[in-house]
């Protein structure tokens, strides 16, 4: 199997090292992974503004960067939401199968072998594409036996704690767009999002959409909190032993 | 006066108002006792499902069931009256009043009275009003308007209600007593229902096969009016239908327990015929559900039975507040209505949602909210109605980034410049960190790394 790597454009210009973790997991779990140079976008961005149009433009780019792949993976669940549910890639005859990062693992059940330890208390974001969207997790809504799909990753780490929150799947805010057009709105959701963890004492909070992180450490930042914030793909590409 | 749009009136909620974290408590508190409820119920996510299905059978046969409903309604003893509008609802029950000169009304609470306006107009006619539901009647003594459909006065806190009642019922100043403040807004409102010769009410279901309506209170107030005034006025919008008596099972189950955690509301009520020597009304409302009816991608927000889970689920709502959506119904399902009946005046709405999708997963009638309000943005943007500051980043962006070579080159200069579509940049930084810093720029690209690193490597 041929995996096309997709490295979403905030995550190619802001965070490249996700983009490095996740290439490294995919290598070292044996997968063959190829990078199109080509991919800019998945279009998100536009759609969730109202501009559907526009959006699929660079959807299409998307296509065409990945043309010949079977599968794409991705570190976030975000775009790849949007990419399935939105823009329907997958549907036509020809387009490739598109998965979140640990979607895919979870799928294959393909995990590394052991991890090193991280013993520090970590908060746990579920991004709500990731969760509503993609399903990797029961949300909080739902009346359903609980299941996580990155649980035997997280179950892998010794030593690491998560520790409990108040609102366990509540949205921090981020929103896209949202994030700047409401932006009252957008600050104030981040802060109590950040203060619930800080509340239980979390040292790190970790997530599978690097959007909802850099929304999280800026406010935190900027009130100089105590916390540090870590895309999942780096923190178990870190752990490899 | 004019309507702020969303953004305006949630930043004044959130750093000007008096008391900015009351929603929020409200409304999370009332979120986990649902949690709570839903969970003692085998099968609550089939029961969902069954909800929905039941209302989406009566939408799409609403002519027939609105017939039948008139017809045993009327065989019941029953005056149904039908309003196009809400004008004409305000109309039918002024001139009820007249007929009977009546001096004021008791009302129970109705967010279609709220919608269409009544207290206002009836007081310009001079009647008299008295909001019985405790929650409606603390904004009505404050002169506001609801900030929640199942607690209108959610963005009060308990000191506030005790001031108001003491400006407005002398009750003891600084009086926090829960049990206090509710007894004496009682008291103040039993003569009141004692003297009553008409109570108007609102109707949660009405149901076809029996001509029956339902009502749901938790403080009895509506029968309390119902049961002493001569004259009873029901109103209703259109789309509170329901077939048959044994649906009440399906809805009942779910209504409190999504709303409140409650299992079932204290006072659950069915009004069949008029009591011996007095009249019952009901009145038919439209006022833009036959239009909202006919639109392909809204019609399902029909099915809505106002619990309020959404609002208190959302956090665009506990943070911003329900009053900065300036509509009757506020929160994720009051913004996909508003612009269903008027598309120029909250076209802002739709976009007051991070689109995090908590709405649609508690919605007891699964109204797939984010959804929708995800293609009223579609909608919006086509008919050009959105700023200028927002659609040209927006066309730039899809510009630059369906082209692998310009974004390539723009994505340089945005690292550099941090403002991510070049038109957009300044105004974006600015409201972006007002509460965040901005991320720090890596030194190259992940595109530059793998380049560097890992094509043409073995
Ligand atoms: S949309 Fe659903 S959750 Fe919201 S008030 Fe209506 S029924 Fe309740």
């Amino acid at each position: 199997m041929k995996i096309g790597l997709f490295v979403p454009c905030y995550i190619d210009q802001f965070f490249p090292s996700v983009g490095k973790s996740t290439l490294t997991i995919l290598e070292n779990l044996g997968y063959d992974v190829g990078y199109p140079l080509d991919q800019t976008c998945c279009g998100q961005p536009m759609v969730n503004s109202g501009f559907v149009k526009e959006g699929n433009r660079v959807t299409q780019n998307f296509r065409k960067a990945f043309e010949g792949y079977d599968v794409v993976v991705g570190p976030s669940g975000s775009c790849v939401h949007h990419l399935l549910d939105h823009a329907h890639v997958g549907h036509d005859p020809g387009d490739p199968k598109v998965h979140e990062l640990f979607s895919f693992l979870y799928e294959q059940q393909n995990f590394p072998p052991r991890l090193k330890s991280f013993p520090h208390n970590v908060g746990l974001h579920y991004s709500c594409h990731a969760l509503r969207g993609l399903n990797i997790a029961s949300p909080s809504e739902i009346v359903e036996p609980y299941f996580s799909k990155i649980q035997p990753i997280l179950d892998l780490i010794p030593d690491m704690k998560i520790v409990p929150l108040d609102n366990a799947d509540e949205c921090c805010g981020f929103g896209g767009t949202f994030s700047v057009f409401e932006s009252a709105v957008s600050i104030d959701m981040g802060q109590r999002r950040v203060d619930d963890h800080l509340k239980h004492e979390a040292r790190y909070i970790i997530s599978m959409d690097s959007s909802c992180l850099m929304h999280m450490e800026g406010i935190a930042r900027k009130r100089g909190d105590k916390v540090e914030f870590l895309h999942l793909a780096d923190l178990v590409a870190n752990l490899w032993p | 006066m004019k309507r702020k749009k969303h953004p305006q009136a949630a930043e004044w909620y959130i750093n000007h108002s008096p008391s900015p974290k009351a929603q929020h408590n409200a409304g999370i508190h009332l979120r986990n006792k649902r949690d709570v409820a839903v969970n003692e119920v085998d099968g609550f996510e089939a029961l969902r499902k069954r909800a929905s299905q039941i209302k989406k059978h009566t939408l799409t046969h609403l002519d027939r069931y609105l017939e039948e409903f008139e017809e045993k309604a009327l065989a019941n003893g029953i005056h149904v009256h039908w309003a196009v509008d809400g004008a004409e609802m305000n109309k039918h029950v002024f001139r009820i009043l007249e007929q009977h000169e009546v001096p004021y009304i008791v009302k129970s609470k109705s967010m279609l009275t709220e919608e269409c306006g009544l207290n206002a107009y009836l007081e310009k006619q001079g009647m008299e009003v008295y909001d019985t539901d405790l929650g409606e009647r603390i904004v009505q003594l404050s002169h506001e308007p609801p900030s929640h459909i199942v607690v209108p006065a959610m963005h009060k806190t308990r000191e506030e209600i005790s001031e108001i009642f003491h400006r407005t019922m002398d009750t003891e100043a600084g009086n926090l007593d829960a049990r206090y403040l509710t007894l004496s807004a009682r008291k103040d409102l039993r003569k009141r229902f004692m003297e009553a010769k008409a109570a108007v009410t609102g109707v949660n279901f009405g149901v076809a096969e029996t001509g029956t309506i339902t009502i749901c209170t938790n403080e009895g107030n509506a029968d309390l009016g119902v049961n002493k005034a001569p004259v009873q006025i029901h109103c209703m919008g259109i789309e509170k239908l329901i077939p048959r008596q044994e649906d009440l099972s399906v809805f009942i189950r779910l209504l409190a327990r999504s709303a409140t955690g409650q299992r079932i509301t204290t006072y659950t009520s069915h009004y069949q015929k008029p009591r011996p020597g007095s009249e019952m009304h009901l009145i038919l409302v439209d006022n833009g559900r036959s239009e909202h009816l006919g639109m392909p991608d809204f019609w399902e927000s029909l099915k809505c039975i106002r619990c309020g889970a959404c609002m208190n689920t959302c956090p665009v709502f506990r943070s911003g507040g329900g009053h900065s959506y300036g509509y009757s119904v506020p929160g994720p399902i009051g913004s996909i209505i508003a612009p269903a009946r008027n598309f120029e005046e909250y076209d802002d709405l739709p976009f007051a949602s991070s689109l995090c999708g908590s709405c649609s997963a508690v919605c007891p009638v699964k109204i797939d909210i984010h959804g929708q309000l995800l293609k009223w943005r579609e909608v919006i943007v086509d008919h050009e109605n959105v700023e200028a500051k927002k659609s040209i980043p927006m066309k730039w962006g899809s510009r630059i980034l369906s082209r692998p070579g310009l974004y390539r080159f723009s994505g340089k200069w945005a690292r550099k410049l941090l403002g991510w579509f070049p038109e957009m940049g300044r105004r974006a930084v600015k409201d972006w960190t007002r509460g965040r810093e901005l991320p720090q720029p890596p030194k190259e690209s992940f595109r530059e790394w793998y380049l560097k690193h890992k094509k043409n490597k073995p």
